[in-house]
């Protein structure tokens, strides 16, 4: 048998420090996931950690030099799929998912692939938005991708072999999960996608060792479950309410907040007369059995797919007396922009952030007294609202919190009567654009803006939680999908529709530096370090931009 | 830097030695084109595929469909075996020959099977035992102190949870019998003195101009630019060892009935 030589060859002297990477076996354990702030050198969930501030403690990108910043590494997705995802990085190796499902590990310092894990989800599935997919989740040396045909699956951090798959839900009822999961202790939560299919929708948890189902909250509650009775009709049982997007947890109160999205048919309420609890809310749960421990509604009866699929930012705010009150920070795409106890769900208070003439204002429980528009009128925010599932961001430094939003953009609401069908759409009516020549935005459009400010503006607002009211405001001229990371350094990172990486002061909103990407952003830039040096990353297009300080 | 270059040429030179070795010692897919040259793991793992899925239609003898012959190593509708392949994923559209979601080792079996069902003595078939397969896995072969299966075993060999879809009856048998002879290049051990002395010895996942990656023999994943590196070595010969010996050609078999089985989990 022939036999090659080993072969061998000396380097000469180090001329370059070393580029090493290593992914600790043992792993990521749910005590690191609680104390996430302790290593801003790696981003191990969804929204920067447990209280979903989106804020980085890295300090070597500052407002004096983030002019610096290049290109370090570019990852071209294999797909032609909205980009939406975040990335995970664990101690220098990033785990990215590339649309639909497919999940990549690579050098987080080099942008090179260690392996790549492709998933073909079943030709049954139908995501209402996309085939899209906005991250995943790690427990252990697990990582947790939930798929567009509803499947959970486990899959290796070294090998990228998948070790196990739970069937969340059924594509051919409309189920899709788009979301990165949540890790909460030894659980795996994961919210349904379909509300534009007429489901129930859920929120389950499922042991991360088996995939078994522990637990499942129905947003809608069933016959003789309270809240039940804001159904006054069969409806529920048809009635949406999704939980397409990734919730936060509350290590103190032990609590996992979600939001739930738009009840169906999306666009007429009179085939669903009562709240529709609960739809279009925040719902607190045990992460231990998700008994739910309390709901805040923020648009009763929503007949504007006002879903309030949004991140629930977590701050434990300073109080004027000293101490912190455990606060939630809620820019809801009805318009408004929320701040309750995160611990009772009490509404503390609520202001527009955007024009807005749905509702003239919360009453004292933070109930919306609603202003329906005549027939064939605009109702603003339109149908997109003022803001989506976009990530938004708080910085303790400033103590501002900053969210993207879309200004001047109303819809005409049109309802009609929609049948149901299993797996079919059930949308109940169409949001027709403010003016009858022009088209509303929908999730993705050509590079060149015809939409126009005829159909709407984006902006990056800066809202002071203490009174609502804004501090700055960055404008665009296209509306945008990015999300918004700050730094310690009060650098503020995001992006629009028209392919700008931008890099804000986060203290008063000036353009410090932007990068043309040459595709839209649609998902939340993130930060971390490899061997001290600070990265920036932003998917655009079809491509992961990875950016550090020339050195 | 001349040492440096010089040494990365030697790398490439042995890296096509090493594709050049492969190649004369017959491919799978050289084996296609030559009848006679199916391994007998293919073809015993075809027959009992065909036992499962065709027998009922195309009976024991490979006549039971009127005007097919499936002895004759003749077919109507295909001449290469790429073409069988077609007709055992797609099926025949208004025939009884139905569409078969099968994988590449499945494929391989079932092609290996029909061409040679002519001239095939079936009593010359070892046939393994799946469930004594697993149990040889992780028993006498001790497989899994470098395999990894859904979750459980060592990483620093190849995972294994979903062989079957990529990797041929032959391909493992063969494996099994003489491991450095089958083993898939971009698997060679690498031995790296990184810069500041810290050795590593892995299997390598990934390789360019400037950098390689791999998983290390405590089953980290590490990234390494080679103009760092000390020493950089590229092993062909594998750390597996070969069971020729250690296993009977029974056992053998038993285990790549239970390597077969290992389609993965989606």
């Amino acid at each position: 048998m022939k036999r090659l030589a080993q072969c061998t060859f000396l380097a000469g002297l180090l001329l370059a420090s070393a580029a090493l990477v290593q992914a600790q076996g043992g792993g990521v354990t749910f005590e690191r996931l609680l104390d996430a702030a302790a290593e801003p050198h790696n981003w191990l969930t969804y929204s920067g950690g447990y209280h979903s501030n989106r804020h980085t403690a890295l300090d070597r990108i500052t407002p004096d030099n983030v002019d610096d910043l290049e290109v370090r590494w570019v990852f071209q997705a294999q797909s032609l799929q909205v980009f939406q995802t975040t990335p995970l990085v664990v101690d220098g190796v990033m785990y990215l998912t590339e649309p639909p499902n497919t999940v990549v590990a690579l050098d987080a310092a080099l942008g090179r692939v260690f392996w790549r894990y492709e998933y073909t989800p079943a030709p049954t599935s139908r995501p209402c938005c996309g085939r899209v997919n906005r991250g995943l989740a790690i427990l252990g040396d697990t990582l947790y991708m939930g798929t567009i045909d509803a499947q959970l699956i486990a899959i290796d951090t070294v090998s990228g072999k998948p070790i196990w798959k739970t069937a969340v839900g059924d594509p051919e009822d409309g189920h899709a999960l788009t979301l990165a999961p949540l890790i909460v202790k030894d659980k795996v939560i994961v919210g349904i996608a379909g509300g534009e299919f007429g489901i129930r929708g859920f929120i389950s948890a499922y042991d991360a060792e088996t995939g078994e189902e522990v637990w499942k909250f129905y947003t809608i509650p069933g016959p003789g479950e309270p809240g039940h009775e804001t159904w006054e009709n069969d409806a529920w049982r048809t009635g949406g309410a999704p939980a397409w997007l990734t919730g936060s947890y509350d290590a103190q109160a032990d609590l996992v907040y979600w939001g739930t999205g738009n009840p169906g048919p999306d666009w007429n309420p009179a085939q669903r007369p009562g709240d529709n609890l609960y739809s279009s809310s925040v719902v607190a749960l045990d992460p231990d059995t998700g008994e739910l421990a309390w709901h805040f509604q923020f648009t009763p009866n929503d007949p504007y797919d006002y879903d309030s699929v949004q991140v629930p930012v977590l701050v434990d705010y300073p109080a004027q007396g000293g101490g912190t009150l455990p606060l939630m920070f809620w820019a809801n795409r009805n318009g408004f922009f929320y701040v309750l106890d995160r611990t009772t769900g009490r509404f503390i208070n609520g202001q527009p952030y955007v024009f807005l003439n749905w509702a003239e204002g919360l009453d004292d429980a933070g109930r919306p007294v609603m202003t329906p528009q005549p027939p064939g009128a605009t109702t603003y925010p339109g149908v997109q609202g003022g803001t989506n599932w976009y990530s938004p961001s708080y910085s303790p430094s400033t103590r501002l919190f900053y969210l993207s939003a879309w200004e001047a953009y109303g819809s005409r609401f049109i309802p009609q009567e929609a049948e149901y069908e299993r797996g079919r759409i059930f949308l109940g009516g169409l949001p027709a654009p403010d003016d009858p020549d022009n088209v509303i935005p929908g999730l993705q459009r050509g590079v060149i803006n015809n939409w126009t400010e005829a159909a709407g503006t984006g902006a990056v607002i800066a809202l002071d939680p203490a009174t609502g009211e804004e501090r700055w405001k960055y404008e665009m001229t296209d509306v945008t999908s990015s999300g918004v990371l700050t730094t310690a350094t009060d650098v503020l990172f995001t992006g629009g529709r028209e392919g700008y990486f931008h890099a804000l002061d986060a203290r008063e909103g000036n353009l410090l530096w932007k990068a043309t990407l040459g595709g839209m952003i649609a998902n939340g830039p993130i930060s971390y370090a490899v061997d001290g040096e600070q990265f920036v990353a932003v998917a655009a297009g079809n491509g992961l931009f990875v950016f550090a300080l020339r050195e | 830097m001349e040492e440096r270059r010089f040494g990365r040429r030697l790398v490439l030179a042995s890296v096509l030695a090493a594709a050049g070795a492969l190649a004369a010692s017959g491919t799978a897919l050289a084996q296609q084109e030559h009848v006679g040259q199916y391994s007998q793991a293919d073809i015993n793992f075809g027959m009992s595929l065909y036992g499962d899925n065709c027998v009922s239609c195309h009976g024991p003898g490979g006549d039971g469909v009127d005007g097919v012959n499936l002895r004759s190593g003749q077919f109507r509708a295909a001449s290469s075996d790429y073409e069988l392949e077609q007709i055992i994923s797609n099926g025949i559209p208004d025939t009884a020959m139905l569409p078969g979601n099968y994988n590449e080792a499945e494929l391989a079996g079932l092609v290996a099977y029909l061409r040679m069902m002519g001239s095939l003595d079936a009593s010359d078939a070892t046939i393994g035992d799946a469930a004594r397969g697993e149990a040889l896995y992780n028993g006498k072969g001790d497989c899994a102190s470098c395999h990894r299966i859904g979750g459980a075993g060592s990483r620093t060999g190849p995972d294994l949870s979903d062989i079957a879809n990529y990797r041929t009856a032959g391909a493992m048998s063969g494996t099994l019998v003489d491991p450095t002879e089958a083993m898939v290049p971009i698997n060679r051990t690498v031995r790296i003195v990184a810069g500041d002395g810290t050795r590593y010895e892995g299997r390598r996942l990934n390789e360019d101009t400037y950098t390689v990656q791999i998983v290390d023999e405590n089953e980290r994943l590490v990234s390494l630019v080679k103009a760092d590196l000390r020493e950089y070595e590229i092993l062909t010969e594998s750390s597996m060892p070969s069971y020729a010996d250690t296993l009977t050609e029974q056992e053998r078999a038993d285990v790549l009935a239970y390597l077969l089985t290992l389609k993965g989990v989606g």
